[in-house]
């Protein structure tokens, strides 16, 4: 595969789709479709065939506003149609050159007019099951171009320069994550792509998996080329099986394609990937938990250094990053990396997708740039908190984030911006509470997560999150004194600063951020017996047994 | 070096060549452990004395290190599911959103626990830890089918539907 077919693999692919005169998209990620997109996209195509028109109807991935699925948008008129279902279907089509129907429209201009994608540039637009489509808007260009006219250094350049961090949650300089493999000697090396989205309420990597799968494999060739590596893994969760049979997919037109496997775009470079399913367990996040895994064992984290960069996966230098990190690649190549740093603020560059759940109007995935205020988030494109109630507090980075409350929603999101105020960026999790919620049930359902999770390899994670899990359902259940308040402080301290790994290092984080906002909750708990939100039974239960 | 021979299939049951399929993919290399594994429970449902040791065996791998994964990942289910599961989501979203009740309710209704299976064998009753749904939370997967914005009326139906079957 060369540059020039690829380009007419592009042309072919656009000029197929130009002799129809609308193309009708269906969103088909796992959000729609367990509203049975798939019959509405039958339903489409039926009602094209029976009224003679000339539309294509296209199956895509997500469209990012889970809450108002099924989604299908009309092009070239970009209606946007909302809680379409196959019953519609008919009114739909008919409606195709005329005006469109107004009752099914969604006109959520806020929601989207303040998006800036980057990573979801395709979601929603392509049939990810089709490579062609991939091409058609600018895939594996990158990939090709890079091959031909870059060396490996001069890749790495422009991602440093871009400022592209990691988006798993740790937010490492990518540039330099790079670098270092590419440095790190040794003739075989392996490239990792982090798909193991253990943090409950994220859902970004699922549905970039799921809506545009060849980006992903792409920006994993061109990194394994600028490090000098051969062979790929993707680690999926096995709780996501539509991500998975996609990913299944595109692995294999990708090798159709000639854009894996050996001498890829007629040069020495090979490189394939293989996937590896995750089973359950929340710590092979955790980069060297994540190889051990690969290598079939307990997910177990190990001491660091040596780092993967030096000796990972099989004892070989090894590069992870996470999917939306990989993802970023191709366009940051397409474009340069100062087009990427000239979004986002001074030390986060570029976009970042959330996943906004909870109690919020439009629920689903956004994509911002980095730098844009919490409060534009959640009250203009989330469209706010619904049916009357009051906003409490927004949760960002899952289990080793924090809960944030009103009076800080001004902040910038940014990767040290929120670490400063005892949240975290993580992987991109944002759920908003309301007043319904009571925030030391919320720090309760953390810890009893990290309790379970914790592989339980050292001891202050594994005895410490269950003797922080007791306590607070000490006071959960109206028994707590002030006296276990300082214990829990003293324990958080302890956990935090001794843990192995980040599990255990940022446990603590949620019981941390809620007594610096709500304190007075757990003072209400704990003196009066009370339990401000109505959440709490306040009825002392059996003690439970502690490890 | 002589080639492996790995030790013949447990029974004739064709669900064993599947197994032994992934494995032949891998090489029987030992870091096909997980992967084997994930293939037993998808043929069989779960994981049970004889295939652990089976898979164990074709590997090389330790019995004790395949039992260790087996119950490190909560993926793996030593028990045989019931003809119907009802799996009710956990995560952070949905428990915003009200799963505890969803739970609750669904331990009464059947009276098991989470993780149990009714006596008659019937119904399955596990909890997800996030399937990654959250924009229609809360989710169930009924026999793995996804069902967004559950109430608790729609889960009660469900099951009875399921008991008079």
């Amino acid at each position: 595969m060369t540059l020039e077919e690829l380009d007419q693999i592009a042309k072919a692919t656009q000029s197929e789709y130009d002799k129809y005169d609308h193309e009708i998209n269906v969103c088909m990620g796992t959000g729609c479709l367990s509203q049975h997109s798939d019959k509405l996209k039958a339903a489409l195509e039926e009602q094209v065939k029976a009224q003679g028109k000339n539309v294509f109807v296209r199956r895509t991935g997500c469209m990012g506003l889970c809450a108002a699925g099924p989604l299908a948008l009309v092009d070239p008129q970009e209606t946007l149609y909302q809680h379409l279902h196959a019953e519609n279907a008919e009114n739909v089509v008919k409606h195709l050159d005329s005006e469109p129907v107004k009752e099914l429209q969604c006109d959520l201009r806020e929601h989207f007019d303040q998006q800036v994608h980057v990573v979801l540039e395709n979601s929603g637009h392509i049939d990810p099951e089709k490579i062609d489509d991939y091409i058609a808007r600018d895939g594996y260009q990158a990939l090709l171009t890079a091959l031909s006219d870059m060396t490996p250094q001069g890749i790495i350049r422009q991602v440093t320069e871009s400022g592209l961090r990691g988006r798993g949650g740790g937010g490492y300089p990518t540039g330099l994550k790079w670098g270092t493999v590419a440095k790190s000697a040794g003739a075989l090396k392996y490239v990792i792509c982090n798909g193991d989205e253990g943090d409950p309420g994220a859902f970004m990597d699922r549905s970039v998996l799921e809506s545009d799968p060849q980006r992903v494999i792409e920006g994993m060739a061109i990194a394994a080329y600028a490090v000098g590596a051969s062979k790929g893994y993707v680690y999926v969760r096995a709780e996501y099986p539509l991500a998975v049979s996609r990913l299944q997919t595109a692995l294999r037109d990708a090798r159709r394609r000639g854009l894996l496997g050996n001498n890829i775009g007629n040069t020495p470079f090979c490189f394939d990937v293989e996937i590896r399913l995750g089973a359950g367990a929340f710590v092979c996040g955790e980069e060297t938990a994540l190889i051990a895994s690969i290598e079939g064992r307990r997910g177990m984290p190990k001491p660091r250094p040596p780092y993967p960069a030096m000796s990972g996966l099989w004892g070989k230098p090894t590069l992870i990053n996470n999917v939306e990190t990989f993802a970023n690649i191709a366009p940051i190549l397409r474009k340069g990396g100062k087009w990427f740093a000239n979004m986002g603020s001074e030390h986060s560059k570029g976009t970042k997708v959330f996943a906004l759940t909870g109690k919020i109007t439009n629920t689903g995935l956004v994509e911002v740039p980095m730098g844009i205020r919490l409060r534009e988030i959640i009250e203009n494109i989330g469209g706010g908190v619904p049916d009357g109630h009051k906003f409490k507090a927004v949760q960002t980075g899952g289990p080793s984030g924090g809960c944030l409350p009103e009076s800080l929603l001004d902040i910038a999101v940014s990767y040290d911006g929120l670490v400063k105020v005892g949240a975290m960026m993580g992987s991109g999790g944002m759920i908003v509470m309301d007043d319904t919620s009571c925030m030391v049930n919320v720090a309760k359902f953390f810890l009893e997560f990290c309790r379970t999770e914790s592989c339980g390899k050292c001891i202050p994670c594994r005895a410490g999150t269950a003797q922080m899990h007791a306590i607070l359902n000490k006071i959960c259940t109206g028994t707590g004194t002030l006296a276990d308040l300082e214990l829990l402080e003293e324990l958080c301290d302890t956990v935090k600063s001794t843990s192995l790994c980040g599990l255990g290092q940022t446990s603590p984080n949620p019981v941390l951020s809620t007594l610096r906002y709500f304190r007075h909750e757990y003072i209400e708990h704990i003196e009066h017996k009370r339990c401000p939100a109505g959440v709490c039974s306040m009825v002392a239960a059996e003690q439970e047994v502690t490890a | 070096m002589p080639a492996y021979t790995p030790p013949p299939l447990p029974s004739d049951d064709k669900r064993w060549k599947i197994v032994n399929g992934t494995m032949r993919k891998n090489g029987y290399a030992r870091h096909a452990l997980i992967e084997t594994l994930h293939t037993v429970q998808s043929s069989f449902g779960y994981l049970d004395d004889d295939s652990i040791r089976f898979v164990a065996r074709s590997l090389r791998v330790p019995l004790s290190q395949a039992y260790g994964v087996v119950t490190f990942y909560h993926y793996f289910s030593l028990k045989p599911p019931g003809k119907h599961t009802m799996t009710i989501c956990s995560g952070t979203a949905c428990y915003i959103k009200g799963t505890d009740k969803l739970i609750a309710a669904a331990e009464q209704k059947l009276g098991i626990q989470q993780g149990e299976t009714t006596k008659d064998g019937n119904i399955s009753l596990t909890t997800a830890r996030c399937v990654g749904a959250c924009g229609r939370a809360p989710v169930v997967l009924t026999d793995g089918e996804l069902m967004g914005q559950m109430t608790q009326d729609q889960m009660i139906e469900q099951l009875e539907r399921w008991a008079v079957e």
